[in-house]
């Protein structure tokens, strides 16, 4: 059997590493989104995890929720992507810089 | 199993569905006729959540919903408040011809979520009212879809937005590993029974999840998003975005933070502060150096969300009623100061920097009296609400025994005064640059005329909501 703690520390390196893509990437929006993606992954193995060791079946529900909520923010996502590139001609990080200040 | 204890979410969530059909029947001209019916439906909604005020905390839906005068004071202020910021859209989203109804639908989707949120006695119940508000916002940030800075502020919004879910997210599975619920008065129970401080994996996700809840209320440091936000989306979405979620941003602090794990404020507290204090520094020292308006009120928008969180922080009933007042009243104000600026565009013409507040008082005096009185609302200028508001706080904050965080968020609003106080100069000492009229129809002018009064008359009068505000808090127990 596998202990909690072998999960827990596999969902807390898909979340840094989640965490650290976004801030290292200075060139295409997609890895943002990608980076997002995993990020609620890496949530979903901790609830799963949990809900397995505890016995208690709300956590897998949970999952259940953040996927389909998941699948709709990707769907919005890539819109505003595509109106974006419309717009500007790049998906460039580095170029989204129209407003300072 | 009741569940008409969610009555007024699901008269508006027929509603939208039903104005969704209507609408798709309509002609072209007919746009009208989709804007009142969800005018209706907003004050219907509003008379469903002022009918279940009982003075009485009742749960439903299995525990997961609860109703309480709490949740019915917050409810009636979302959706009068939308109510206004849709008078004030009409005319903005007619000059910019982006006269769309789905600008009414996602904002009343995001209403929704809203009122979910409110009444949330689950953890993922208030996730998923988060995520209705968040995503109707995204789209909405990105509605006018051939402005390229508008598509730009929408994808760092959705970006920030999903990162601040995720945080918040986080923190819930912890929370939920170690308790092993996840309604919300089990976790109270739960918390109760330990000490927080000790309890380092609770304290773990605590952390996380007072960062969620920062970032929805833009505060420092997860203001990141409000200045492009607030810059890039058309002035009716900030308007709206700006106004209406700040009061939901305050109903998941109350729920998640002062109503579940109120017993360990220890713990969240001093995250609170920490995060209060840098936004009154950061949002007016930052604003002083704006001259597009949009972006100084959102700096501004960050100090304000920072006197609400260090209202909130004191966990006590005196702190909570505070930070509802404030939380209600700058609302207000802000959806004032932004209809001011629709006021001053006109077809083809955006008004968003501080030359075009120019010599608004020889334009028309009574706009100019009515956007001098909400700046020195902002600032805190008596006989104006924002005045008392900000007194309310600071009484809080000092009962607490928190006296220096007292004293440096005075002289962060006397610092913060200059720029509301350069904006009314603006508008009195100098020229026009432009003399077109300003023209707006009769129901703009009547609202905005009422909010202008109503913020001198709660600031004169403020005993009666600040009682709403403090019986709410009594019935739910903080």
């Amino acid at each position: 059997m596998i202990p909690l703690s072998h999960f827990l520390i596999v969902a807390a390196v898909l979340f840094a590493i989640s965490i650290a893509g976004m801030i290292i990437n200075r060139k295409n929006v997609l890895i943002l989104l990608m980076c997002v993606e995993m990020m609620l992954l890496a949530v979903n193995l901790n609830f799963v995890a949990f809900s397995h060791y505890l016995g208690d079946m709300a956590g897998q529900v949970f999952v259940f929720f953040i996927l389909t909520v998941a699948a709709a923010e990707a769907a919005i996502g890539l819109a505003i992507l595509v109106v974006l590139f419309r717009n500007r001609r790049t998906i460039n990080v580095e170029q989204l810089d129209a407003m300072r200040g | 199993m009741n569940i008409a204890i969610a009555m007024p979410e699901i008269f508006l969530l027929s509603t939208i569905c039903l104005i969704l059909l209507i609408d798709v029947f309509l002609r072209e001209d007919c746009r009208m006729v989709s804007y009142l019916l969800t005018q209706v439906a907003v004050l219907a909604t509003a008379l469903l959540a002022y009918g279940a005020m009982d003075g009485n905390k009742t749960t439903g839906l299995n525990g997961m919903y609860v109703s309480d005068d709490l949740a019915g004071v917050l409810k009636i202020s979302i959706l009068l408040l939308t109510f206004g910021v849709f008078v004030y859209a009409r005319k903005y989203l007619k000059d910019q011809n982006i006269w769309q109804s789905e600008f009414f639908l996602l904002a009343l989707f995001a209403v929704l979520g809203m009122l979910i949120m409110v009444s949330a006695n689950h953890l993922l119940v208030v996730y998923l009212g988060l995520e209705l508000l968040a995503l109707s916002m995204y789209a909405l940030v990105a509605f006018n879809r051939d402005d390229g800075r508008s598509s730009e502020a929408a994808m760092k919004y959705f970006v920030l937005g999903a990162v601040a879910s995720g945080l918040l997210l986080y923190g819930i599975s912890i929370l939920y590993g170690l308790s092993g619920k996840l309604e919300l008065t089990e976790v109270l129970a739960y918390v109760s029974a330990q000490n927080v401080l000790e309890n380092i994996p609770l304290l773990f996700a605590l952390v996380f999840i007072v960062a969620g809840i920062s970032f929805k209320f833009g505060a420092v440091p997860f203001h990141m998003w409000v200045p492009d936000v607030y810059q890039g989306a058309p002035t009716a979405v900030t308007m709206f975005l700006g106004s209406v979620p700040k009061v939901a941003a305050l109903a998941m602090l109350l729920r998640v933070l002062a109503e579940s794990m109120g017993t360990a404020q220890a713990g969240w507290a001093q995250l609170l502060l920490v995060f209060g204090l840098l936004s009154v520094f950061l949002g007016n020292f930052v604003a002083i150096a704006q001259l597009n308006l949009k972006r100084m009120l959102a700096y501004s928008t960050i100090a304000h969300m920072g006197f609400i969180l260090l209202g909130a922080m004191t966990g006590t009933t005196d702190g909570y009623s505070a930070a509802l007042f404030y939380t209600i009243t700058y609302a207000m104000m802000a959806a004032g100061g932004f209809a001011i600026l629709i006021l001053l565009g006109r077809e083809g013409f955006e008004a968003e920097t501080l030359d075009d507040l120019k010599g608004l008082n020889e334009r028309n005096p009574w706009y100019a009296f009515v956007m001098m009185v909400f700046l020195f609302s902002m600032a805190g200028i008596p006989p104006t609400v924002g005045f008392y508001a900000k007194l309310s706080i600071i009484q809080a904050v000092m009962q607490a025994g928190y006296l220096w965080p007292a004293v440096f968020m005075v002289l962060m609003s006397v610092i913060g005064a200059y720029y509301y106080l350069r904006a009314i100069k603006m508008m009195y000492f100098d020229k026009p640059e432009q003399d077109a009229p300003i023209k707006a129809d009769l129901d703009f002018t009547v609202l905005i005329s009422v909010n202008g009064v109503l913020m001198v008359l709660l600031g004169l009068f403020p005993s009666a909501l600040m009682g709403i505000c403090s019986a709410a808090m009594v019935t739910s127990h903080l």
